[in-house]
């Protein structure tokens, strides 16, 4: 009740499902979850600009993170480092390390093989100007996968994207038929397709209305038991229902770096902060 | 008031200007048209112009058909030398041109789109003609496709970004080599607007004399074979017009409205592929 109504239990609206609960809490005391992805002591840089300093958390393999914090404070850059998207930067650069698995993010040169392993969702849907169908087959085709195979993943990640319903008799449409929410719902599909194991989602739902917001949430949910997911959100409430594990970072006041405030259990975090600085920003106070 | 008066004669001042210097460039393409049509139509109200060859003067039924094979022969081939290389420097600039590399090879396009066509022709005299002792259509073709190659590096690179930025990490976001995203997503994105470029580089390559004069040459018969001399409309424009028989005349200036009609077409279909582009950027 401190919190002005930010705690998990009272953000639900009274129409949204109630299991959700359950499997927070649940998570949430099993915790223990090897990492995924080891951060440890990275600083980001955009040329001479400091963007993140000296960050360090475990991402729990096949659970949700969620990342909040302030505009400006770093999350798409934190998020960037994972699938080395940065490299599109020039001059930017990363120091520090990142580790997936055995892998130094960093400083591998195996990039393509950690793309794959590590897909990414991004803010706008970005279909491609193919077919519904031809937008999920693409990378597998070109990965060289037989016809059967990519047939085969293809239809597995439509159905895991939770749009196989909607789609399953316009598959030879353009995907820019679509609308907004199954374009999104399209997007993660196309990144199942890959048969990632991290999914890096970057403020998914901004683009969406409420109903689009809910069905993606849904499916962040399923898809949680099967994969790392990372997901950056301005919405609290968002974080709130389908995070397990919540980082909040923030600016710097004067040097403008980014840094990690609190990483903890969603439900810790948004009711028993332990910095003030997370507590003054998701009261509303600041940010 | 005052103020407001004075900027509404400026505005109207302006238009005025603008329009003018509009109707200043409209009005010189009008008349070229308008006289190469004029002048032109009598000898293609025949159909023999466009069946038949070079018949000598005052022996009737002389045709172009020679020419017209020359041009669409020997632009063809220009064009399959240099779209293909065209587009991938428009690709290269765009995905690995950003640093000195780049610059390079942009100014050599620069150079090359300013170089004077008889330069170019020139050089393809000294390449292909000399050496072979024989001028042919080979010899023009690559002329030609010299001629081309820069326009279709900077069209194919202007086309390319004109695609959004988030398709290409949406790509590479999925573990794809940067030059399979490059060539196997981008580039068909970008398509209508490569194919633009190519028929701008074609409708360009189409109207030249110059490159020809010492490679083609010309040809009075109908010759299909590239290994030897050929005709093609700006040629035989070029010689038939300073006959001073009105008969070759005639003809010449029928070849130029073929020529000019061809030309066109060409452009105007350029700018319909275009309009496409750009819808099609917009919705990405
Ligand atoms: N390509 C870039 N070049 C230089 N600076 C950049 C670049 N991208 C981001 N920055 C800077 O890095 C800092 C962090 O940006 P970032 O986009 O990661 O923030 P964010 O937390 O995702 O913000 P938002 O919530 O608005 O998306 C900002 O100060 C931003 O100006
Ligand atoms: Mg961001």
């Amino acid at each position: 009740m401190a919190y002005g109504g930010l705690g998990v239990a009272e953000s639900k609206p009274a129409d949204y499902p109630a299991r959700r609960v359950a499997p927070v809490v649940l998570k949430a005391l099993e915790g223990a979850s090897p990492t995924k992805l080891a951060v440890a002591s990275l600083s980001f840089y955009y040329g001479r600009f400091r963007a993140l300093k000296d960050i360090s958390l475990d991402i729990p393999e096949k659970r949700v993170t969620a990342l909040i914090g302030p505009s400006g404070c770093g999350k798409t850059t934190l998020l960037r480092v994972f699938n080395r998207m940065y490299d599109l930067v020039p001059k930017a650069r990363a120091e520090g390390s990142v580790r997936l698995d055995g892998m130094e993010v960093t400083e591998t040169t195996r990039l393509l093989e950690l793309r794959q392993k590590v897909g990414m969702v991004f803010q706008r849907p970005s279909p491609f100007p193919l077919s519904i169908y031809d937008n999920v087959a693409f990378a597998p085709r070109l990965l060289g996968w037989g016809r059967s195979r990519v047939a085969e993943a293809v239809e597995t990640a439509i159905k895991d994207a939770a749009l196989w319903d909607e789609v399953n008799d316009r598959l030879k449409d353009p995907a820019a038929s679509l609308s907004g929410g199954q374009q999104q719902r399209l997007s993660i599909a196309r990144c199942l397709a890959v048969k990632p194991e991290v999914i890096l989602m970057d403020e998914p739902c901004s683009a969406l209305d409420p109903v689009a917001t809910l069905k993606i949430e849904d499916l962040i949910d399923r898809l949680a038991r099967q994969y790392t997911i990372v997901i950056v959100t301005h919405n609290m409430q968002q974080a709130a229902r389908v995070a397990d594990f919540t980082a909040f970072m923030l600016m710097d006041t004067e040097e403008r770096y980014g840094q990690l405030i609190e990483f903890a259990p969603t439900t810790d975090l948004f009711n028993k902060p332990t910095d003030p600085r997370t507590e003054g920003y998701i009261t509303g106070r600041f940010g | 008031m005052n103020r407001n008066l004075y900027r509404q004669a400026s505005n109207g001042l302006a238009r005025v200007f603008v329009y003018g210097t509009a109707l200043v460039a409209l009005i010189p393409l009008g008349l070229v048209l308008a006289y190469t049509v004029l002048k032109g139509l009598p000898s293609v109200e025949h159909v023999e112009f466009f069946i038949n060859s070079f018949r000598p003067i005052g022996i009737p039924g002389g045709g172009v058909a020679h020419a017209v094979a020359g041009t669409v022969i020997m632009v063809g081939i220009a064009s399959l030398l240099a779209v293909p290389v065209g587009i991938l420097g428009g690709v290269y600039l765009v995905e690995y041109g950003r640093g000195r590399g780049g610059d390079l090879i942009r100014l050599a396009g620069d150079v090359l789109v300013g170089a004077p066509s008889i330069a170019i022709g020139l050089f393809a005299y000294a390449l292909l003609v000399a050496p072979f002792h024989h001028f042919s259509g080979i010899s023009a073709a690559v002329a030609l496709a010299v001629l081309m190659l820069p326009v279709v590096i900077r069209t194919t690179e202007g086309a390319i970004e004109l695609i959004p930025g988030s398709l290409r990490e949406a790509g590479l976001a999925l573990g794809l080599a940067r030059w399979r995203v490059a060539l196997q997503l981008i580039v068909p994105a970008a398509a209508p607007g490569i194919v633009t470029g190519a028929l701008l580089a074609v409708a360009r390559a189409a109207g030249e004399t110059a490159p020809l004069l010492f490679t083609a040459f010309g040809n009075q018969i109908l010759n299909l074979d590239p290994s030897k001399p050929m005709a093609a409309l700006p040629l035989l424009v070029f010689n038939y017009a300073r006959q001073p028989y009105p008969q070759a005349q005639q003809q010449a200036w029928g070849a130029a409205l073929v020529l000019v009609v061809l030309v066109l077409i060409t452009n105007l279909t350029s700018r319909f592929v275009f309009r496409r582009q750009i819808a099609l950027a917009g919705k990405l």
